[in-house]
């Protein structure tokens, strides 16, 4: 991947979780519409939760923090990928993908 | 579904929106390009081509600062229709509005090419789209002429491509013409199939030619009943999924291979549409498409945009089809 120019922002949090998922097939929920965003969940590397965001709302990233920290108390998951295309969706709007992309793991 | 009465169809849609978990579930409009997939197709046949976790996507939205999708807006695979195999593909209009960019072009590409290798009953196209993506300019145009010439190529080869026309963006620009190459045109009365669309006309015409706010101008002059009555669909039906699926069932019946790609063909074409044309020759006084459908043999063309569909399918005239067809 290149370098992403002005205009995008990205993001990556990490968060140490113990509740392992067992394999499963890519999950992806939402749409990158206006206020909108989608959620692809896949196997991680390690025991982390990894979440990766690209957003067109630059600045945000003490708020994707405090919901990604809701979002992992909620789950506490370990060994997921979590990839976000966003379209400035508000707090609310992504932690309802979230947790309909958890809903919708299956083994 | 077969209710006629009102009461009848209101008990039958209260029933199967109480049997699945949404009520959006119903309406073909309403359902993302994932969910048409997911309802319209035998449940769990879909095999996805390029799957949003391999990340194919645009090599052009990031640059100009705009996010991209996993699946760039469209998802393609082989699945089963009624048991036979399809290929199909679905495009997401809530993603740049459906837009043609290079990827999202070559996948619709690939699908068509690939269907002419392992010769798929039908190809179906759930068309959700306002045309090219104009972020990524010469390789969207580029993109939507490849997809014209593979939607032939599958027709010369002998199979045949249905397109689906239901979805909130409707079908238009480059895709519009695109619809019009495949051999089957099934739409909703919510449906919408046109080149230019509404803003396009008011911004380069003047809102006195063409005002795009009047929804039911739009709808007179593109929507899925209209295209019926012209003959420019070969299927009207009721905005449900179900319905869709039916449809896509049934043409595929009556297409056991491709209508042929031929001048005689192309040529009834021509000749039907100069005498659509000549119908709007003399002074219209009031409406357009009002006149066209009088033209066309409806003899009370006021109350169409009041009737359901069951009542519109029974009012197209032989006027509006080539013989071909």
């Amino acid at each position: 991947m290149t370098a992403i120019p002005p205009g995008l922002e990205t993001l990556d949090f990490r968060f140490a979780g113990t509740r392992a998922v067992p394999a499963f097939a890519p999950v992806l929920v939402g749409v990158v519409g206006s206020g909108n965003l989608e959620v692809m969940l896949e196997p991680g590397d390690g025991g982390d939760c990894a979440v990766h965001v690209q957003t067109s709302a630059r600045g945000f990233a003490p708020v994707w923090q405090a919901v990604l920290d809701d979002f992992h108390h909620r789950h506490d998951l370990a060994g997921v990928r979590v990839s976000i295309n966003d379209m400035g969706a508000t707090p609310a709007v992504v932690s309802l993908r979230l947790d309909q992309a958890v809903r919708e793991l299956q083994p | 579904m077969t209710a006629t009465t009102p009461i009848a169809r209101a008990n039958a849609v209260a029933a199967s929106a109480a049997s699945t978990s949404a009520v959006a579930a119903n309406s073909y409009a309403e359902c993302s390009a994932r969910e048409r997939l997911a309802q319209l197709l035998d449940p769990g046949s879909f095999h996805e081509w390029l799957p949003p976790a391999e990340r194919v996507m645009s090599p052009h939205l990031a640059q100009l600062g705009v996010p991209s999708a996993f699946d760039d807006g469209v998802a393609i695979g082989r699945a089963r229709l009624d048991g036979r195999t399809v290929f199909v593909a679905a495009q997401e209009g809530a993603f740049m509005g459906g837009g043609v960019g290079e990827v999202h072009g070559a996948k619709l590409v690939g699908l068509l090419r690939r269907a002419l290798r392992e010769r798929p009953a039908a190809v179906l196209l759930l068309l959700d789209s306002g045309g090219v993506r104009l972020h990524e300019a010469n390789a969207g145009l580029i993109a939507v002429s490849e997809v014209m010439r593979a939607v032939l190529d599958a027709r010369d080869a002998g199979i045949p491509v249905i397109a689906l026309i239901g979805a909130a963006n409707g079908c238009f620009g480059g895709m519009g013409i695109v619809a019009r190459c495949t051999d089957f045109v099934v739409m909703s009365d919510l449906g919408r199939l046109a080149m230019s669309g509404p803003e396009v006309i008011e911004a380069s015409h003047g809102v006195e030619e063409f005002d795009a706010r009047d929804r039911a101008l739009v709808w007179r002059t593109t929507g899925g009943k209209h295209r019926w009555l012209s003959g420019d669909c070969d299927a009207l039906v009721e905005d449900e999924v179900a319905a869709f699926r039916r449809a896509a069932i049934d043409a595929m019946e009556a297409l056991p291979t491709a209508r042929a790609v031929t001048l005689e063909a192309l040529e009834a074409e021509h000749a039907l549409l100069a005498r659509r044309l000549a119908l709007l020759d003399a002074p219209v006084s009031g409406d357009d498409a009002l006149a066209l459908w009088r033209g066309l043999g409806v003899e009370d063309a006021a109350s169409v945009p009041d009737l359901d569909v069951a009542e519109v399918v029974a009012l197209r005239t032989g006027a509006a089809v080539p013989e071909h067809r």
